[in-house]
């Protein structure tokens, strides 16, 4: 497989006033093409700082990220947001959506900032959200959907440009079981059958069995990087 | 991100606090609203003003002769002989700037009517004198051309001299005599009020130039001209090619001064134009603070709007918005609100000063450039009370906007 991404010795330092403050301290990690790996470790340990850096929202102090071969640290703001817009697709705990604006308009919003007419954003959006089981709640706002029903709206929106990769925070964080396992089912079924990568921070032990590999932070360094043995599948080939 | 999206984001974002929007708004519609209606009444004084200080002679011009000097006693204006009535003529003529010109002979003279008599200032003058110095006619006529070619002995009474010499009479077709030459009245001129130095403009009569210069003055030369410019703004232009005409006339060579002087009523129409200055200054300035008070409500609420839709903006940078995108929304969005509100404004605007036209019976004059200004001006309003909020929404951290609670 192909390699997605590659960090090599990244490091990130925040300032908080006269103190340094290391929140990465070095990650080397390779994630290639099609994996679904679980990010996880405690509050601090640096796990959310390394998501932004994937994200292309946060910079890196020292070290390189390469994402898809192609050396993403340097570039502007204006190609980060092309990046963001075309090669990933974020979602978050708190799902995120516009409020007031339909499902579907909130599934179309990434496609605004990549010129599609009008007809093929609302041909597109359409389509992912039936490929995410919503096509009869087109028009619903997001207060008139259940957390569930947003998370999938949430994450139509992460696929609709087709981006190779699929950064998820804590989805399931503000879920009941029930519905986690099947936001947890969507995941697998999109890594296996449209084979997006995915790379899932969570906390909760149960919800990263579900991944294929699990990388494990811990004060700023990886501390432990492995395939899951005892993968919880919840798709049925 | 094109910018027909762009628009229809920032209508459904405005749609959305509708009573907010149309508050703001409301800043920049009284603001516009207040400034066309202004203006208009501004305009519409200055219109009667201008017509009113017209009637007074600011666009009149008096041509006396030069001074004469001998042996270096210089003995002031008139004492030359050097003006002639084919000077008024030629003037009036060759002159576009010039609408009318009159030659003018005074002397104070005794009047005898009957058994009364009065001394009063008798008046050479053409025909055109009347509309020169807007002279109405009460009774009769005024003084005609064929009255010049002829020299004939008619005259026209001021209102005093008529309520001296007749009482209540009719003075029409009486006869009345000057240095014992009898004068047929054949006009009553309408009062006119003192000037303001003090002197009864009513206490005249006029009688043709021809006569004054031939039986009464023997004298072939005039001792002034008086003349009227096209227009108040035109006095100015047609202060110097009089001149020019005249020393043309007058054979002037180009080293020696002129023999003449041609003065205005200056001081008159100063007053109206440092009036009128006054006013547009006063009325651009209630403009500029009432569109300011409003640009001022369109820059709160743009703020407040920006750190309400936070999430908003990170939502939207996460999924690809660039920064330019974000402050273009918002730019939109305030001059949409502007714009918008300059537009009812001015419909409001237009709409009060009709009614004032209507019920205060003041007159009203809406210049169309000022819609087209104020219009701009409001749209200009909201780029530039736009900017910083949209600034500020568009320099937020993506990652700081998406955890702003």
């Amino acid at each position: 497989m192909s390699e997605l991404i590659r960090a090599e010795d990244v490091h990130k330092t925040y300032r908080m006033g006269d103190v340094e403050v290391p929140a990465l301290r070095g990650i080397n990690l390779t994630i290639a093409h099609g994996e679904f790996v679980a990010v996880m470790g405690a509050s601090g340990s640096g796990k959310s700082t390394f998501m932004n850096i994937l994200g292309c929202l946060d910079r890196p102090s020292a070290g390189k990220y390469f994402l898809e071969g192609q050396e993403v640290g340097s570039l502007s703001a204006d190609q980060w947001a092309h990046i963001r817009n075309q090669r990933i697709g974020f979602v978050f705990q708190g799902f995120n959506l516009l409020s007031r604006t339909s499902a579907l308009e909130n599934v179309e919003l990434p496609m605004m900032y990549n010129g599609f007419a009008s007809q093929e954003r609302h041909r597109r959006a359409t389509e992912v959200l039936s490929l995410v089981g919503l096509d009869n709640r087109l028009d619903h706002t997001p207060n008139q959907l259940s957390g569930g029903q947003q998370q999938r709206v949430a994450i139509a929106r992460a696929l609709v440009n087709r981006p190779p990769l699929i950064l998820a925070d804590e989805p399931t964080g503000n879920l009941d079981s029930v519905t986690s396992n099947e936001i947890m089912a969507l995941f697998q079924q999109l890594n296996a059958g449209q084979g997006i990568s995915i790379i899932l921070v969570t906390h909760e032990v149960d919800i990263a069995a579900h991944a294929k590999r699990q990388i494990v932070f811990r004060d700023g360094l990886v501390t432990g990087d492995h395939p899951n043995e005892q993968v919880i599948c919840r798709v049925e080939h | 991100m094109q910018g027909l999206m762009t628009l229809r984001i920032a209508l459904r974002a405005l749609a959305r606090n509708k009573l907010r929007a149309f508050l703001t708004m409301l800043g920049i519609i009284i603001g516009v609203g207040a400034v066309i209606a202004m203006v208009a009444i501004g305009e519409g004084a200055k219109s009667t003003i201008r017509s009113q200080i017209a009637a007074l002679g600011t666009n009149v011009l008096i041509i006396l002769p030069g001074s004469n000097v001998q042996g270096g006693v210089r003995a002031g204006f008139g004492n030359v002989n050097t003006l002639l009535d084919s000077d008024a003529k030629a003037i009036a003529l060759e002159l576009r700037s010039v609408a009318f010109s009159s030659p003018v002979l005074r002397r104070q003279d005794q009047v005898v009517s009957g058994n009364l008599n009065w001394g009063t200032l008798a008046q050479g003058v053409a025909p055109e004198f009347q509309q020169i110095r807007d002279w109405q006619i009460a009774e009769g006529r005024f003084l005609h051309e064929g009255d010049m070619d002829s020299a004939a002995k008619v005259a026209v009474i001021g209102q005093t001299v008529a309520r001296q010499l007749f009482g209540n009479d009719d003075s029409l077709d009486a006869v009345i005599r000057i240095r014992n030459i009898p004068f047929r009245v054949v006009g009553v001129l309408a009062p006119k009020g003192q000037t303001g130095q003090g002197t009864d403009q009513d206490d005249t009569i006029m009688i043709p130039y021809t006569t004054m210069q031939k039986r009464l003055m023997r004298i072939t030369w005039v001792q002034s001209i008086v003349v009227r410019a096209v227009s108040a703004e035109r006095v100015d232009e047609a202060q110097e090619q009089i001149t020019l005409l005249l020393r043309q006339r007058h054979r002037i060579g180009p080293d020696r001064e002129d023999d003449f002087n041609v003065r205005n009523l200056s001081d008159i129409a100063e007053a109206a134009t440092t009036t009128a200055r006054v006013m547009a200054v006063l009325l651009g300035s209630v403009a500029s603070i009432s569109l300011l008070v409003g640009g001022i409500g369109i820059m709160n609420i743009m703020l407040v709007s920006v750190t309400e839709r936070t999430r908003e903006i990170g939502i939207r940078m996460a999924v690809g918005a660039r920064s330019r995108d974000i402050m273009l929304q918002f730019l939109v969005e305030a001059v949409v609100m502007a714009a918008t509100g300059g537009l009812i404004g001015i419909l409001l605007g237009v709409g009060s000063s009709e009614v004032i036209k209507q019920w205060a019976q003041w007159p009203t004059l809406i210049d169309p450039a000022i819609i087209v200004i104020a219009f701009l001006f409001s749209g200009a309003v909201g780029v530039f009370f736009g900017f910083y909020p949209a600034r500020k929404a568009a320099s937020l951290d993506p990652i700081d906007a998406l955890r702003y609670e």
